[in-house]
């Protein structure tokens, strides 16, 4: 570790805490529908929005009825992209021509379980890729296919923590606002404009954008290579900001071209956390005490700092057995071009490549911008950990908050069975109803992980079976020992935690694990958000209970230790022993030499 | 049911016109003036000729030239398969290599064959290693500091005038803090190729 690799983390670390507050004040404003700066310019574009849904945006909804709205908009989508995907081939804005039968030699085929995983995939905000960019989805896949579920999905995901949010700062209320004014508001005030500003940012720092054909060049001496192109930039930055993460290219954010610079990736790493900080203020301004808002940002902030640590600290350390190679990894002599640079870009070095690492899988981002297959053990578990724990560590866009709030509803009833008393949480008493579904939040997610995980580690095909050519599923890892079980542990975490970063060198693209991990996206994604918004539902019919002297206040560090310790303890209760077996134990055989 | 699928149709169709289609199509034309070069791929020609592009590692192995890291995008430096090798800490290939794949070991002997070391100077890691994208434009200083003596007698100039091109090549960090020094590579060449032949200096 050095000392301008921590200059660099702490300058991350507040220009966030800077920008949180007028972020998040200007957010609420937005989904409440109150007047701000960009609702006198794009007001009639907000009105014309609404005449073109057909809906009627002063009907304040249930919560069923909110989220029939965001499943059937979901499910339309969804098949809208898979028939965008699968037609590829007949659509214009293909130059490539990939899908026909003039595609290039290195050309994959969109199959139907491709196709489906790839669809349920951006819908879900998981962003999972099962194929690489360039060598599959044509210009128009890319940008009507998968580029708008970036927006939509990240819209959504606003929308529901907008609606979770009202449902503990209304009193006796029936409804938690209008799915579809919260969907237009934030595309519309939030994502747009930051998208204009970043994508032009992006592209004068070297991200590609145009719809002419791949380049080829002929190398100075004398070899073709092929220069992948496209509009990039315009589906980078929302691919960050709206914590997707799908790239335009196999190489995600580590790709020169959709991550040129030291400074993009600053921005790029930002831009992660910086809708969800946002919304933890939100939280607190809407339910009329920010100090609420500001102790779920300490909880989180501790999380991610101690991940950050751990994780730069080993990769810093580096590979013994590389070292034994006669090969310069210490950190004295190299700085941060040092330590386990397998799988990491000079222009970012070890405290960038960390940073990204932790935030990526702190939020439920999955973009990376160095290959997580091969960070170091412990870097390696900090990042699986991250995921296992729910990302609600900044979390997703929405996702991150209304997961961190049900983990402080968990924290307040166990509080509450400590001394015995009716647990509250600003001003709402937590009840039977409330404490179910966050239960059923906590165990879908562990279940779908452990489940599959295990499944996938037993199961015997035949080879060169339809269903999993490789025959048996423990055989599509590409690395033996502990560190294949973590491949697939991660496939199944961060299909689950909607994440999308992989252990790549595991080969997902058979219809089994596309299917399978299709599923655990699915599970997800909405058996984490209906359990939610029946929630918010139950909690906005309560009354306001006036805090007294016996209430536990929710905006004490007493509280962010306790939220952080329920976190921590949940987490590796139900993770330990896979972790145990899978990157623990590889630490110790790496550094006692042992290779597989 | 009616009721509530027409909405979502109607949503899909204009969300995904507005953010699908004519969002990118007005960034296209925006940048497409503002900022050619990079939007069309920050292309390196000589002449007329693409060469490649400054911000992609394409392949280098005659001692005239700076070499980029080894690359496992494809059979190298591929730019339609980008990607790392995906290996884990406690691989034998990557450390050890098969016939197929230059491991770490493999990869260190060859670059103090190439350029000339004794055996115990250590190689920087950067030069062993296979980049995340296979693709990475850069080296660090360290690393094209130990190749200048080769390239120095391939080209018949002298160390230092390399070293200077080194230098001059060499990017710092953005504002002297966010991100590590790197050299671009083919820059570097592209400079080198530049220079008028056999300007052996005087040392």
């Amino acid at each position: 570790m050095t000392l301008i690799g921590w200059t660099q983390i702490f300058l991350f670390a507040l220009i966030l805490l800077v920008v949180t507050k007028p972020l998040g004040s200007y957010m609420l404003k937005v989904v409440e529908g109150e007047k701000h700066i960009l609702s006198g310019v794009l007001g009639w574009l907000e009105r014309l929005t609404y005449k073109l849904f057909g809906i009627n945006p002063e009907k304040d909804m249930t919560w069923i009825e909110y989220g029939q709205s965001m499943l059937a908009f979901s499910l339309i989508s969804m098949l809208f992209t898979y028939a965008i995907l699968r037609l590829q081939g007949f659509l214009p804005l293909n130059p490539m021509h990939f899908s026909t039968e003039q595609a290039p030699a290195y050309a994959t085929a969109l199959t139907p379980d491709l196709a489906f995983n790839t669809a349920m995939s951006f819908t879900t905000n998981t962003n999972w890729q099962a194929y690489s960019g360039e060598n599959t989805m044509s210009y128009l896949s890319q940008m009507l296919g998968l580029a708008y579920h970036n927006w939509i999905s990240a819209a959504v995901g606003l929308a529901v923590a907008a609606a979770f949010i009202r449902g503990f700062a209304r009193r006796t209320a029936g409804g938690v606002g209008n799915f579809w004014t919260d969907l237009t508001r934030s595309c519309l005030y939030i994502l747009m404009p930051m998208g204009i500003v970043y994508s032009l940012f992006l592209a004068a720092q070297g991200v590609p954008q145009t719809f002419d054909a791949y380049q080829v060049a002929s190398t100075l001496e004398g070899a073709k290579q092929i220069i992948p192109l496209g509009p990039i930039a315009s589906q980078e930055w929302i691919k960050m900001l709206g914590i997707n993460g799908g790239g335009f290219l196999n190489a995600n954010s580590a790709h020169p071209f959709e991550n040129p610079t030291p400074l993009s990736n600053f921005i790029q790493m930002i831009s992660i956390f910086l809708l969800p900080a946002g919304l933890t203020y939100s939280f607190g301004k809407a339910v009329g005490d920010t100090r609420q808002g500001w102790a779920l940002l300490a909880a989180m902030f501790v999380l991610w700092f101690a991940g950050t640590f751990l994780c730069y600290q080993f990769e810093a350390i580096g590979n013994p057995n590389m070292q034994d190679q006669g090969v310069e990894i210490t950190t004295a002599a190299l700085g941060d071009s040092g330590g386990n640079m397998e799988g990491k870009e000079v222009r970012f070095g070890l405290a960038n490549s960390a940073l990204f690492a932790v935030v990526t899988t702190d939020a439920s981002c999955g973009a990376v911008n160095c290959m997580h297959d091969s960070l170091t053990p412990i870097g390696g578990l900090v990042t699986l950990l991250n995921i296992q724990l729910g990302e609600i560590v900044f979390g997703g866009v929405g996702s991150g908050l209304y997961g961190m709030l049900v983990y402080a509803v968990l924290t307040v009833f166990i509080a509450g069975l400590m001394v015995g008393r009716t647990p509250e949480y600003v001003g709402k008493k937590i009840e039977k109803k409330e404490v179910k579904m966050a239960m059923l939040f906590v165990l879908a997610a562990a279940f779908s992980i452990l489940v599959f995980t295990g499944i996938s580690t037993v199961l015997d095909f035949p080879e060169k079976s339809f269903i999993n050519p490789q025959g048996a599923t423990w055989n599509n890892v590409n690395n033996g020992g502990p560190h294949g079980l973590s491949e697939i542990l991660y496939a199944f975490s961060s299909a689950t935690g909607n994440n999308g970063s992989a252990f790549a060198g595991i080969s997902v693209n058979t219809p089994f694990y596309n299917t399978l991990l299709g599923i655990a996206m699915f599970i997800g994604r909405f058996l984490m958000m209906v359990p939610v918004l029946a929630m918010a539902g139950a909690l906005a019919g309560k009354k306001h209970v006036p805090a007294t002297s016996g209430t536990f206040p929710t905006y004490s560090w007493l509280f962010v230790v306790l939220l952080t310790g329920v976190i921590i303890i949940v987490g590796a209760l139900t993770f330990f022993p896979v972790l145990t077996l899978g990157p623990i134990v590889e630490e110790f055989l790496m550094n006692s030499r042992r290779l597989f | 049911m009616i009721g509530l699928l027409l909405p979502s149709i109607r949503a899909t169709l204009v969300l995904a016109i507005a953010t699908g289609i004519i969002f990118p199509c007005i960034i296209t034309a925006i940048c497409q003036v503002c900022f050619p070069f990079q939007a069309n791929g920050s292309l390196a020609k000589q002449g007329d000729k693409v060469v490649g592009s400054e911000l992609l590692a394409q392949g280098f192995s005659k001692p005239e030239f700076f070499h980029p890291r080894p690359s496992a995008a494809g059979s190298g430096y591929a730019g339609e398969a980008s990607g790392g090798t995906n290996y884990g800490p406690t691989s034998r290939k990557l450390i050890l290599g098969d016939q197929s794949f230059a491991g770490i070991k493999q990869e260190a002997e060859n670059y103090r064959k190439e350029n000339d070391l004794a055996k115990d100077v250590l190689v920087p890691v950067d030069a062993v290693t296979r980049s995340a994208s296979g693709l990475d434009p850069a080296i660090t200083p360290a690393n094209a500091l130990l190749q200048s003596k080769r390239v120095a007698k391939a080209r018949n100039l002298s160390e230092s005038q390399v070293q200077e091109l080194i230098k001059k090549y060499s990017e710092e960090r953005y504002l002297g803090l966010i991100g590590e020094p790197a050299v671009n590579v083919l820059r570097l060449n592209m400079a080198l190729e530049a220079l008028p032949k056999g300007t052996r200096q005087a040392e």
